[in-house]
């Protein structure tokens, strides 16, 4: 069929029109509020082309097949070819029972007819679905394909984390490592937020801790877990943990004020830190690695990517390998990463009562690792004979570099001779690192 | 009167300098824009007083250490 009946038209329904406004959003504030837009512009976009029906380019084939341990017979056909399902519609009756859709989606071909005998295992009917399944299904369309063999099978996220380390400074951690404490107190808010998730009664195990994940405030970290244990919700955790990362300057600087005097908000700390000298620089990766991966093994892939990134950019013999890794590569991953998650925004996925909770719980993960972070800092001065402004504690949750950023701007309004960005860096590296173990954590307990 | 030196505190690139030699400034005041860490860092005046030195010009390459400006008051 030609001409107008193939339109997006006839399928395209409110629900489209709310994610087209919601991508709108997200590319409106990627580009007049420069919030985030190397990722919200490419996410707002792909959201966009998603809930534009029938483009097909988030299309998985799924076969619906007889599940019944002894040969059927087909009663009646429910469905036309292009027939729009919802979930647990029924597509096909047996002499058995209902075949239900396992998922919203449409009808690519019915393969049998009324009356007829079906096998045990015989597939009946194609469906065309762009919602995440643990049915066998096969991408066709070019995002979905991106999604599938890009994210679902963990290879984009890491890769990032390769160039990451490429673009990490350790030297302000290395400087002073008990800064390492701060970006590990802060990974309370992951636990803190897979708690309060599994207290909804609303998410499982698996969803979570993908939910969890978000307060390691690491884009990469989090779809990396939520592709292994909850791919049906990455595109809300991924907006979420983006969204918020983008948002830390507004998020941190209340709970920040909460938790402190202003005379501890003014603690002044030298600006100069200990010189690390390139032999610590060098042997920090490799070390880290060997102790991380083996107390936490599943963290290997991010972990292990993280660190050799970073010891291209600290060995001074890869240069080639560190500029390609923190320019050109990173800015390929992003573009296929970011497409690929707005793509997995279709209304049906999206716009369930599961979202906004996932939204909710996500902030709670921010703000409680934040306070973590600061109280965390304020214990440590109860044993430190040089005190350390509580504000850096804030750093930990990773947000890289905007939460040091937020410490560095609130440091220097309270005290202008403060200068505390380096301070701040140290916890917010290590809790990038803290971010990907607390990932690791969860893989190797529910994965 | 007293004087105070604001000193460099992280290595990086001027990338603006808003106070001359004998400018009143207020504790609060931007120095100047210290690039660093690709982010733009303001360095501010720690007291109230009048510039008696600046010690940095734009596009220099600062080192911790290095005398941004020295205030009396």
């Amino acid at each position: 069929m030609f001409g107008l009946f193939e339109t997006g038209f006839q399928v395209f329904y409110w629900g489209n029109l709310l994610m087209l406004i919601i991508g709108g959003a997200l590319i409106y504030l990627g580009i007049s509020k420069k919030m985030e837009p190397l990722l919200l512009l490419p996410i707002g976009f792909g959201i966009l082309l998603i809930n534009l029906p029938l483009g097909g380019l988030m299309d998985y084939e799924l076969p619906i097949t007889s599940t019944g341990e002894v040969p059927g017979k087909v009663i009646s056909i429910e469905v036309d070819k292009d027939s729009r399902l919802g979930e647990d519609d029924v597509i096909l009756r047996l002499d058995s029972g209902e075949v239900l859709s396992p998922v919203p989606g449409r009808i690519k071909e019915v393969l049998v007819s009324p009356g007829q005998e079906v096998e045990s295992g015989q597939v009946m009917a194609v469906m065309l679905t762009s919602s995440q399944t643990p049915l066998p299904t096969r991408p066709i369309g070019l995002l979905s394909r991106i999604f599938e063999y890009g994210i679902m099978w963990q290879i984009i996220p890491p890769l990032i984390f390769l160039c990451l380390g490429a673009l990490t400074d350790f030297g302000p951690m290395l400087a002073d490592p008990k800064t390492l404490l701060l970006g590990a107190a802060a990974q309370f808010g992951v636990y803190f937020a897979f708690f309060a998730a599994l207290a909804t009664g609303l998410f499982n195990i698996a969803e979570a801790a993908s939910i969890g994940i978000i307060g390691g405030a690491e884009g990469p970290t989090t779809i990396f877990v939520t592709s292994v244990l909850a791919p049906h919700i990455i595109g809300a955790t991924a907006i979420a943990c983006y969204s918020y990362m983008a948002l830390v300057p507004i998020i941190q600087p209340p709970i920040i004020r909460l938790l402190t005097t202003k005379k501890e908000r003014a603690i002044y700390m030298k600006p100069q830190l200990r010189e690390v000298s390139n032999r610590e620089k060098i042997l920090f990766p490799v070390i880290a690695s060997i102790i991380v991966i083996l107390f936490v093994p599943m963290s290997a892939p991010l972990i292990g990517m993280f660190m050799v990134g970073n010891l291209f950019a600290v060995s001074g013999v890869t240069e080639r390998l560190t500029k390609t890794a923190s320019t050109a590569l990173i800015d390929v991953l992003t573009i296929f990463l970011t497409l690929a998650i707005g793509a997995t925004m279709t209304a049906e996925n999206f716009l369930q009562p599961k979202t906004l909770m996932v939204l909710v719980l996500g902030i709670v993960a921010f703000a409680t690792a934040t306070a973590a972070g600061v109280l965390m800092a304020k214990l440590m001065n109860l044993f430190c004979k040089e005190k350390i402004n509580p504000m850096i504690g804030a750093a930990g949750v990773s947000a890289v570099p905007m939460a040091a950023r937020v410490v560095q701007v609130m440091g220097q309004k309270e005290n202008p001779r403060n200068f505390l960005l380096m301070h701040a860096m140290g916890p917010n590296v290590a809790g990038a690192i803290g971010a990907a173990i607390a990932g690791g954590v969860f893989l190797g307990m529910i994965g | 009167m007293a004087r105070e030196t604001v000193e460099v505190p992280i290595t990086g690139k001027i990338v603006s300098v808003n106070v001359k030699v004998g400018d009143e400034v207020k504790e609060g005041d931007v120095l100047c824009v210290l690039e660093s860490m690709k982010m733009e860092n303001p360095i501010l005046a720690p007291v109230d007083g009048t510039i008696a030195e600046v010690g940095v010009t734009v596009d220099q390459v600062v080192k911790p250490g290095e005398v941004i400006a020295v205030i009396d008051y």
